[in-house]
């Protein structure tokens, strides 16, 4: 019997209102005395893949037959296609098919804002032609000779410049985004932010930037495709099979059992690859029309025009505060350039909303379309750039008011949701930070380093070392929700597999579920099999918002569970006893308390011959409070006053995220976070010429990601409190909490060292002694 | 123009026809189905394409296949045992959760072969300098850095890659 239940589900820091299928009862909360796998560190079930190189990711599939497909570019940031001359890539040996908007069907791309081959081409990189042949460089080589004519058109890619009446249109609807009463932009309003303003006693005004930040998982997008009769098999680089199959299927007209896409390992993707691209629509296209597999990956320069990114930010920000530190009023004005498809604005106000209590506050976030390729979410989209300004004016407010950063973050906790004065799930925020400045040594430092301040005389021109610590404030979802559903089926020799159609990124999703399996099934991990990223296995959501533990977690214990009832079901039959009186140990059945009455696993299957035990599980509903992750980070810095070079020294983070189910790769995960923030704080973002509009580091020389000799210190460790008001296993997500307060812990540690605030980031050089020039001034 | 050249990789000769640009990248992964070796940049700039030619560490991406006839060429797929003996460096990598994609495991693992190879007991700075060529985006650099770390414990400065020590013991 099924019911129907309607819940709440955060992703990506919205949050919408969901039908879940509920059969049968979900288990109880998991006692940590029936855990023996989870909660462990463990190495992960697919790392032998991994390190031998046979992990077969989509650029390593090679089907008979298979043709390599390169896609030819627009060079320009807006352009009309007048003439497309495709005879010379056609004479060359080995070139099997040319897609273009003359021979390709008309496919809508972007909603209805564009098709697959379009003429209106409205960024750098916009595709105009697709070739397959026999090998790599011979499609290269064709896409080159495609000779296009175009009429170039004005462009705008400065957001500031795209909201002005008169601006160039990037669509006919306008260039900023429209909220459902059809006014410019999203605003949020609570309290009377005039009155909040009038109570303050102090005010901090400022207007923070972030940049574009690529994404650049090694693994480009793409995707290799073949057809068998009606049927479309797709490899995709992706975080979302299912997605990829709804569009795909959609876009070609065929029934969702006709497309089957198959992702086992992704080389990275961070939010990028959420959905389907063209690439893939035009890979199918391609191996239709030659009736040949196609293998049709980005390139490095592509995968930086085309294949989204975090968008940049302008935050004016306005924070007024009482002389003891509270907080009365907000105010921001957001603008975020989103690229000439973006179809929403990320959340850059969310932090606002919810970390604090503000009682007043007034955010107005504007999405703008501007004449580059499109952004797409990057891991906690929004929240790491609005944490930036947040957190940035908290330390300037404190700073007025001669408080310590942390004093002040306390004396404005949030016990409960300040938006909505609704009840968390559970928040252990207050202790992340004890535990934080206590293993950073905050408060000691903060002595330290004003002493020698003083000592040294503030402002002094020297050359030695600037140092600063600095901190920030995270909150995020993580709690994931249904619809996550899943099989366990235990086979006629005791081997069991777990089938799922969710993703593991690297993120180490198959061992936790392995993890979990086990423990349900009271077995141990060497018999588990977790079979993922397919889209014949049960549906699992996108692999992203954190919410993949929360969501496909729950499910699969359920899974288990049930599969170990059945086991333990028809074990009675042959054990004459009943099911409840019955357990698994050490891979036997034993009846309780009577450890010589036992049978082995193998002889109870072999009783029923080829019969596979199915368990099904599912998710089921959230609860009514809000669910939310929680963490503190803090930063050391060092600044070198001659060259304007910021050395991240030492980074602590503490974290509340519930139950952690793996220590390793929750670590892995909190360490890459941090290392990812650390690039957006200090080396990375796009470059475009505001004189061509085009991309100047579209490649991985000019866009600087942090290397191993940019590493920091990282300390990390978490509250580990199993939160089962939002789920059955107590845990929730780690992916994006951990970046979402590095860029602002560090930004807020380089102006405590220069005694002056970069409001832009990254933080280059060039900034640092512009800052340091004007403080001097 | 296509060449033919014999290549030897892993210990095995392979002979093979290929136009004279061709990567050692592109005939490693297309021509001999040796996909463990990934490809990433296609420019020399972030490491993913390491493999060894003559026990140093090369972009496979910036050699070309033709210039590589009278080299011993190792990729990750000739580290381990044919029984699936892990090389010490990949089982370090493995423990101490040194990846998350894996994608630039591959470049990393040979990377970390070459430098323990130069230096058995490598300093803090010589683990940075070695591995500084390999870009890691999901930042899993702390367990690189513990991998290499314990791989040096462990002596795998000493211990060939599997197909290296079956060229040598049967040449």
């Amino acid at each position: 019997m099924v019911r129907v239940v309607r819940t709440k589900v955060e992703i990506e820091g919205r949050t919408h209102e969901e039908v879940v299928v509920v059969e049968g009862e979900e288990p109880a909360a998991w006692a940590a005395g029936e855990l023996h796998h989870v909660g462990q560190a463990t190495v992960r079930v697919d790392g032998v893949e991994r390190v031998t190189g046979s992990a077969r990711y989509t650029s390593d599939m090679q089907l008979p037959g298979m043709l390599y497909a390169a896609v030819a570019r627009c060079p320009h940031p807006h352009a009309r296609l007048r003439s497309l001359d495709t005879r010379a890539a056609e004479a060359l040996p080995g070139v099997r098919a040319i897609l273009t908007h003359e021979n390709a069907p008309p496919i809508p791309w972007h909603g209805k804002a564009s098709r697959v081959f379009d003429t209106e081409l409205r960024h750098e990189g916009d595709e105009i032609a697709a070739v397959a042949a026999d090998d790599p460089e011979t499609a290269e080589r064709a896409a080159r000779l495609i000779r296009a004519e175009y009429e170039v058109l004005p462009y705008v890619i400065d957001a500031e410049v795209a909201m002005r009446p008169d601006a160039v249109q990037v669509h006919p609807d306008g260039n900023v985004l429209k909220d459902e009463d059809g006014n410019e932009g999203e605003t949020y309003t609570r309290g009377d932010v005039a009155k909040g303003f009038g109570a303050a006693d102090v005010v901090f005004e400022g207007r923070f930037s972030t940049a574009a930040q690529m994404h650049n998982a090694l693994e480009t997008h793409g995707s290799v495709v073949a057809w068998d009769g009606p049927t479309l098999t797709i490899y995709d680089s992706t975080q979302a099979i299912f997605n990829v199959r709804n569009r795909l299927a959609q876009s070609l007209g065929l029934p969702l059992t006709d497309v089957r896409v198959i992702k086992n390992y992704v080389g990275g993707a961070f939010g990028a690859k959420l959905g389907a691209y063209k690439q893939t629509l035009i890979a199918a296209l391609l191996a239709r029309s030659t009736g040949r597999p196609i293998h049709l990956m980005l390139d490095r320069r592509a995968e930086n025009l085309v294949a989204g990114h975090r968008a940049p930010s302008i935050q004016h920000i306005k924070v007024g505060a009482r002389k003891d530190g509270t907080l009365t009023a907000l105010e921001m004005r957001i603008i975020c350039p989103i690229g000439a498809f973006g179809m929403w604005a990320p959340s850059v106000g969310g932090p606002a909303k919810e970390m604090y209590t503000i009682p007043n506050m007034h955010i107005q976030t504007f999405g703008v379309r501007v004449h580059t390729g499109s952004h797409s979410a990057f891991r906690a989209p929004g929240y790491v750039e609005g944490a930036v300004a947040l957190e940035g004016a908290l330390d300037e407010i404190a700073a007025q008011l001669g408080l310590d950063p942390l004093a002040i973050r306390l004396k404005n906790y949030a016990a409960k949701d300040p938006g909505s004065d609704q009840a968390f799930t559970a928040k252990h925020l207050d202790e992340c930070y004890r535990r934080g400045a206590e293993r950073f040594g905050w408060a000691g430092l903060r002595k330290d380093l004003t002493a020698a301040r003083k000592a040294s005389g503030a402002g002094s021109a020297g050359t030695a070392l600037l140092r600063g610590i600095g901190m920030a404030s995270q909150n995020w979802g993580g709690g994931g929700g249904p619809t996550a559903q899943a099989l366990c089926r235990i086979n006629s020799d005791g081997s069991v597999d777990v089938q799922c159609g969710s993703q593991d990124l690297g993120t180490g999703t198959r061992t936790v579920l392995a993890q979990i399996a086990a423990d349900a099934l009271h077995l141990g991990m060497d018999r588990v099999r977790v079979l993922l990223g397919d889209t014949d296995k049960p549906y699992a959501p996108l692999s992203g918002g954190s919410m993949t533990v929360a969501s496909v977690g729950p499910a699969v214990r359920m899974a288990a569970d049930e599969a170990r009832k059945q086991l333990l079901e028809i074990a009675s039959a042959f054990m004459d006893t009943a099911p409840d009186r019955l357990e698994i140990r050490d891979g036997r059945i034993v009846r309780q308390g009577q450890a010589d009455r036992s049978m082995s696993i193998a002889d109870v299957l072999k009783e029923i011959g080829d019969y596979q035990i199915i368990g099904k599980g599912f998710r089921g509903p959230n609860p009514p409070e809000i669910i939310r992750t929680w963490g503190a980070q803090f930063a050391e810095v060092t600044v070198d006053p001659v060259t304007g070079h910021v050395q991240v020294v030492r980074m602590t983070g503490v974290y509340d995220t519930g139950r952690v189910i793996n220590p390793l790769t929750y670590t892995s995960q909190i360490h890459g976070g941090i290392v990812q923030g650390m690039g957006l704080a200090v080396t990375e973002g796009r470059t475009l010429d505001p004189t061509s509009g085009k991309s100047l580091n579209a490649n991985l020389e000019e866009y600087k990601l942090p290397t191993i000799a940019d590493l920091p210190q990282i300390d990390v460790t978490w509250i580990g409190e199993p939160d089962f008001q939002a789920n059955h296993l107590g845990a929730k997500g780690i992916g994006e909490p951990p970046i979402i307060p590095t860029p602002a812990a560090i930004a807020n540690a380089v102006a405590d060292a220069l005694g002056v605030r970069v409001f832009d980031l990254p933080i280059t050089p060039e900034r640092v002694l512009t800052a340091l020039a004007g403080g001097m001034a | 123009m296509a060449e033919e050249i014999q290549l030897r990789v892993n210990g095995q000769a392979h002979n093979v026809t290929l136009p004279a640009t061709r990567t050692l990248l592109d005939a490693l992964r297309g021509d001999l189905g040796l996909t463990g070796t990934k490809k990433v940049c296609d420019q020399g700039q972030c490491g993913a394409c390491t493999v060894l030619r003559d026990g140093m560490a090369v972009y496979s991406c910036l050699t070309l296949a033709i210039e590589c006839g009278d080299s011993e060429i190792t990729t990750i797929e000739g580290l381990a045992a044919p029984d699936g003996t892990l090389h010490p460096i990949q089982q370090a990598f493995l423990d101490c959760d040194g990846l998350q994609c894996g994608f630039c495991t591959p470049g990393q693992v040979l990377a970390a072969k070459a430098l323990l190879d130069r230096r058995p007991q490598p300093t803090a700075a010589d683990i940075t300098r070695g591995m500084a060529g390999n870009l890691c985006r999901c930042g899993a650099y702390p367990g690189i850095i513990r991998a290499v770390e314990q791989a040096a414990q462990r002596g795998a400065g000493t211990s060939p890659a599997h197909s290296q020590a079956g060229a040598s013991g049967g040449g």
